[in-house]
């Protein structure tokens, strides 16, 4: 019979001590790459809310930008614009998103599936600025002007990845015997895969659906040659328009005080919007385990 | 509706009955495995009908050849006949679907629809008929017959339109039940319907299951032998894909004819 030791083995006391070092060491290496991991965020919203809060007036919401030399004035157009862009995009990059993703899910490994899954991949991966040239190639160079329907196709393009997959992955984790359940009903393939396998994965697919758009919400290059800025009020989709990241970028490098001021406003209004969707995204999500439980 | 004390089958020697759903030399594969051999096999109308047999015998699959859920497995595949009153399920213009809104099925874990309120779940095989649709007030009125059947209208009528997932598990498994009585099928399906639940839960659907017999035709597979012994009329025994034995359930657990049926009922194996 094997006696039983609950203690642990003794150990040397060198041995405790060289163990004891090392574990403090690594301990306090992982907790000093936390604090420079979250450094950057917590920094720039330092920054961005000292300097840009002083530019913040209902002014700024309201009214359209002043000429050079002209006091006060807004981003009125700047605001519209980047709300109309995201409205675009997602009116592409939603529907094609979530059907390429039902479809990768329903279709886990034809040959097709895994072309779709791996080129959606790399689509991900693409330098923004590539797909401000494709929608430049589409929708510019054919009508012959900057349009905000092309900027908001460039963004609608990049947000197609990023649904595509979570949508895959969001509808993955439905139980199959859900569908089990709903084909014994009667149900034909169609409607179980719309009315219960994406409608029990909905609540997934709108969290991904709002970390895309969040993703896409301050993105400037796809919209530099698309959409291209407007100084003037115009909410036409088949006209330039402005954008928020765009006046930024304008103003930022002006050689004006007050531009200057109103481009660090414009920062910090776009990082309260990517973070407002970013709380609905979690919102969302806590929807879904929420139902779940109670 | 009060649970009706419990009465024993009445189990004549032949015990006639008419075939309501019925395989004829039936095989079912999974990929190269031959998981159901030549199996005939007919459900009589009115009559609960009892599949037992060892993990891995075929009779889960057997079960899912008859309204055609075995086919949506990827690389399954079945030959042979089964008809439902006389018509070709496997009739080259015979639909999955429309076969699958006659012959029930509950499975071994409850699969309520999270996305669903109570009413809503018991209703959704109303939802898909399109035309032939109910009204609102006519699905409410079905709703409630068919959760009175199930035995749960009682624990469930002050919280229709809560989430189906709060119900305890032995009360989704009789909602799941509800919803597959809700669209009047020819034939109920139970796979296995109280591997999951607890003994009190297991009691209650067994109560149930004797009593759809008398609006329809049941076919349940069971790992428990006393289960099929209480609620069934016929009993039959499959091993590796083959049916062994087929009697009346009294007969079949009395004076099995076959040697392997002897050794499966007495413990010997399995």
């Amino acid at each position: 019979m094997t006696t039983v030791t609950l203690q642990r083995r003794p150990l040397r006391r060198a041995t405790r001590r060289r163990r004891g070092i090392t574990s403090g060491v690594m301990v306090a290496l992982t907790y000093a790459a936390a604090m420079v991991a979250t450094l950057p965020l917590v920094l720039i919203l330092f920054h961005v809310v000292k300097l840009g809060i002083g530019a913040l007036s209902i002014d700024f919401f309201t009214k359209m930008p002043k000429p050079v030399g002209e006091v006060g004035g807004g981003l009125a157009n700047g605001i519209v614009g980047t709300l109309e862009l995201i409205a675009i995009a997602a009116l592409v990059g939603l529907p094609v998103g979530i059907g390429a993703g039902l479809y990768l899910a329903e279709k886990k490994t034809t040959l097709l599936a895994n072309s779709v899954r791996f080129l959606s991949d790399v689509l991900n991966g693409l330098p923004s600025i590539v797909m401000g040239i494709f929608a430049w190639q589409l929708l510019v160079k054919p009508i012959g002007h900057f349009s905000a329907l092309a900027g908001g196709v460039a963004l609608g393009a990049m947000m197609i990845p990023l649904v595509t997959r979570t949508t895959e992955e969001m509808i993955r984790v439905v139980p199959g015997s859900l569908r089990e359940a709903a084909l014994a009903l009667g149900y034909p393939r169609w409607r179980t895969s719309l009315s219960v396998v994406l409608r029990t994965a909905m609540p997934g697919i709108v969290t991904g659906a709002l970390v895309a758009v969040a993703r896409i919400a301050g993105e400037t290059a796809p919209l530099l040659f698309t959409a291209f800025g407007n100084q003037f009020w115009s909410t036409s989709p088949m006209q330039p328009i402005a954008a928020l990241p765009l006046q930024i970028f304008t103003y930022a490098i002006s050689p004006y005080d007050d531009w200057h001021a109103l481009a660090w406003a414009g920062a910090l209004v776009l990082i309260l919007l990517v973070l407002l969707i970013s709380i609905a995204a979690r919102a969302a999500t806590r929807a879904r385990y929420g139902a779940a439980a109670d | 509706m009060v649970a009706t004390p419990r009465a024993r089958p009445i189990h004549t020697a032949e015990l006639p009955g008419i075939p309501c759903l019925a395989a004829e030399s039936l095989n079912a594969y999974f990929g190269e495995v031959h998981a159901v051999k030549d199996v005939s096999l007919a459900l009589d109308e009115h009559r609960v009908t009892a599949i037992i047999g060892p993990s891995g015998c075929g009779k889960s699959t057997f079960l899912r050849c008859l309204n055609r859920m075995h086919e949506t497995v990827p690389g399954a595949r079945v030959t042979g006949k089964v008809s439902l009153d006389g018509h070709p399920v496997y009739g080259a213009d015979a639909n999955p679907a429309a076969v699958r809104r006659h012959i029930g099925m509950v499975f071994q874990r409850p699969t309520p629809f999270p996305t669903m309120s109570i009413r809503d779940n018991v209703a959704a095989g109303l939802a898909i008929l399109g035309r032939d649709k109910p009204s609102r007030h006519e699905t409410d009125q079905i709703v409630e017959d068919a959760l009175r059947r199930a035995a749960l209208w009682e624990e469930v009528k002050d919280r229709l339109k809560q989430s189906a997932v709060a119900l305890s598990g032995g009360q989704q498994q009789r909602l799941c039940i509800a919803r597959a009585l809700a669209t009047s099928p020819r034939v109920l399906l139970l796979d296995e319907p109280t591997a999951s639940l607890d003994p009190a839960s297991t009691q209650k659907v067994e109560e149930l299951v004797y009593e759809l017999r008398s609006s329809m035709t049941v076919g349940i597979v069971t790992h428990n032998m006393q289960q099929a012994a209480r609620v069934s009329d016929r009993t039959a025994f499959m091993l590796q894909g083959e049916l062994v034995e087929f009697a009346p359930t009294n007969t079949l657990f009395t004076a099995p004819r076959d040697p392997r049926t002897e050794a499966y009922i007495t413990g010997r194996f399995g």
